[in-house]
């Protein structure tokens, strides 16, 4: 019941965070998300452990394929039917979440402590209902609030995220793509949720809107008390929000360090191979790729699942999967090449 | 040879009809207004430009998929209109699609998918036919070429697809080949060895290639020209290096900084971008096109006259009144 009573945050307007245990935002232990296809289990998800600080970001990078989404969905409990596994626990400022009852997970915590920008998602806005309204449905819903507070709420957001006012009283089809994603971004702050997962948000904008979208989260991020999951194989444009890195590949956790080590030198031979791979507009470097191909999820390999691929591997790599290891800065690497002595 | 001119295009418009219940006229998408470029043999270019500017509807053009409003292309010196033989236009210029998989047949095995544009240009006997199926795959390295002969697109990787797609394009040995996103479905993994499987396949066979891209950091890693476009007309075109480090037009210039380069400095900044959205090309702005969302416009000349293209240095052309002579 206690742990319950820690998350009856109602008040639109974000409670201190006095509860939360040394700064930290969430903490995932463990996480497991499998499904069941019609060739086996396919472990999408596979033993993700990280803990992120208040009010900081956190990229998550990989190939497409490599679980990022599923991690998204995993963390706010918006699953597939055809789940087969799914444990771990996720602490939500403290509180377990994974423990929660699903009427009480979707009232009290998803979209009131943590919501998401999905793929994509300037798409799936509803055609026939104005902006406005959609932007503050979220608070009629979970806060009851009365209609007029929640669309002056709306408005309130839609000026953080650089929407003019009017636009409210718009429909999805006379905003540009830019406008709408915009529009979305507010949906998912409206609540004033202290974490915010953004899937692949720019993916389908231009270049000067990306850019401009991007201006705009880093204004939030310094304005309000909120943290940021980006997910996204876009490296370069991860680094514009970026103050953590993980990486995964083939469903798990490889890395995870500070942004000044991520992109610049990380550890794991897979995340080399993929920060080798980015091209960059400024400076010379010749690009590499990683040959060969990420494993099957259904039966993944027993050691390390980059072991195949790795150009470093050793004998031990293919036989026992690497435990992490702690790299100087703190980075956390999943490798037998940086095994603490 | 290297010299001679492959494709010519001399200011190429192609409008789309605007209808209202499906036969009133009430305007026109004017998708390409004004191009004008030369491709020699065996030469590589690159067209950037944002979504909605035109690039895919220049390629359509190209390919006679859409007819031409109005300007000329000549192609290895034959003038392309509406009486050109599709089929030889068809076999001396390969596609390559953005989309791998929405591209190949699902239904047709690797083998077929190669075969059909040779059953269809009546090239070769079944022998040779088989010959050059296995000449090209292992060109693009989809190696050993026996086990992927059977298999269905389905079975094989996004990278493995796209080299496919490009098998397919060359299948016939043409002149030219165009390549609409090629790598904007893959991941960052696999797009560095398929562009460089494209550089040595250009090199080899002395292709001319058009590269359409929205993803200015690639380029310099593909061709030696780039050519910007913006709501319709190309505003700058120069060498890649040229454009990168002596960068001219107020529009290239707010592209270069909106892309990043992976560095963790990036978020502690912003960007200094021009907020707004290209303009409609049903009625695009009066004078220069860019001028509505310009920093540095010239009131009373930018919103009056389209800024023809100024040579600024060698081969360096820009289309602003800023740098007028």
């Amino acid at each position: 019941m206690n742990e319950r009573s820690s998350v009856t945050g109602t008040a639109p307007v974000r409670t201190g965070d006095g509860r939360a245990t040394n700064g930290e935002i969430l903490r995932v232990k463990d996480l497991c998300l499998h499904f069941r296809t019609s060739r086996g289990v396919l472990q999408a998800v596979d033993n993700v452990s990280f803990s992120m600080q208040r009010r900081r970001s956190i990229a998550v990078l990989g190939e497409s394929g490599c679980g990022k989404t599923s991690l998204a969905r995993a963390i706010l409990r918006l699953l597939p039917r055809n789940v087969h596994l799914y444990t771990g626990e996720v602490y939500l400022d403290g509180t377990n979440v994974m423990k929660l009852s699903d009427d009480w997970f979707r009232q009290k915590v998803r979209w009131v402590k943590m919501s998401m920008v999905s793929q994509a998602a300037m798409n799936s806005l509803n055609p026939v209902l104005k902006v406005g309204y959609q932007v503050a449905e979220p608070l009629l819903i979970h806060h009851r609030m009365p209609k007029k507070e929640a669309l002056n709420r709306a408005r309130e957001v839609f000026r953080i995220v650089g929407v003019p006012d009017d636009f409210l009283q718009r429909y999805a089809f006379e905003l540009s793509g830019g406008m709408r994603q915009r529009a979305i971004l507010a949906m998912a702050l409206v609540t004033s949720p202290q974490l915010v997962i953004l899937d692949e948000p720019t993916s389908a904008l231009d270049m000067l809107t990306q850019a401009n979208i991007f201006n705009a989260l880093k204004d939030i991020k310094n304005q309000l008390d909120v943290s940021f999951i980006l997910i996204t194989h876009d490296i370069s444009t991860s680094s514009d929000l970026a103050d953590e890195v993980l990486i995964m590949y083939a469903g798990q956790l490889v890395e995870h360090s500070l942004s000044t080590t991520g992109y610049v030198k990380p550890l794991h031979p897979y995340a080399r191979g993929l920060m080798a791979s980015v091209p960059t507009l400024r400076e010379d470097k010749k690009l590499e790729f990683i040959p060969g191909q990420p494993p099957s999820l259904i039966n993944p390999p027993t050691g390390c699942r980059f072991a195949t691929r790795c150009p470093q591997r050793f004998d031990q790599c293919s036989h026992e999967p690497p435990v992490f290891a702690v790299g100087e800065q703190g980075e956390l690497v999943k490798c037998w090449l940086h095994r603490n002595a | 040879m290297a010299n001679e001119l492959l494709l010519s295009v001399k200011d190429l418009r192609t409008w789309y009809e605007l209808k209202k219940w499906g036969f009133f006229h009430t305007g026109h998408v004017k998708a390409l207004d004004g191009v004008t470029f030369d491709l020699s043999h065996g030469e590589a270019l690159t067209v950037v430009g944002e979504s909605g500017s035109g690039k895919t509807t220049l390629i359509k053009t190209i390919l006679g998929l859409v007819p031409a409003t109005s300007g000329e292309i000549t192609f290895s010196s034959h003038k392309l209109d509406g009486k050109t033989s599709i089929g030889w236009l068809r076999s001396k210029v390969g596609f390559v699609q953005q989309d791998p998989y929405g591209a190949l047949p699902p239904f047709m095995s690797v083998r077929r998918i190669l075969l059909e544009p040779m059953v269809i240009n009546k090239t070769g006997t079944s022998i040779e036919r088989e010959q050059r199926i296995r000449e090209v795959m292992e060109e693009v390295r989809l190696l050993p070429v026996n086990d992927f002969l059977s298999k269905f697109p389905h079975m094989l990787s996004g990278g493995q697809q796209q080299r496919l797609v490009i098998a397919r394009a060359m299948i016939l040995r043409p002149s030219l080949i165009v390549a609409d996103e090629p790598v904007s479905m893959l991941d960052a993994s696999v797009r560095v060895e398929i562009l460089e499987l494209m550089r040595k396949v250009q090199k080899t066979h002395d292709l001319g290639v058009i590269y359409i891209t929205h993803d200015l950091s690639t380029v310099r890693y593909f061709s030696e020209r780039v050519f910007i476009m913006y709501a319709a007309r190309f505003v700058e075109k120069a060498e890649v290096r040229e454009i990168i480090h002596n960068t001219l037009h107020p529009y290239t210039k707010a592209l270069l900084t909106a892309i990043p380069d992976p560095d963790p400095e990036n978020a502690n900044q912003y960007r200094d971008v021009p907020a707004g959205e290209p303009p409609s090309l049903v009625k695009p702005p009066s004078g220069c096109r860019f001028h509505p969302r310009c920093p540095v416009r010239i009131e009373g000349l930018c919103e009056e006259e389209q800024p023809p293209a100024f040579e600024s240095s060698r081969d360096h052309f820009v289309e602003c009144w800023l740098y007028r002579k």
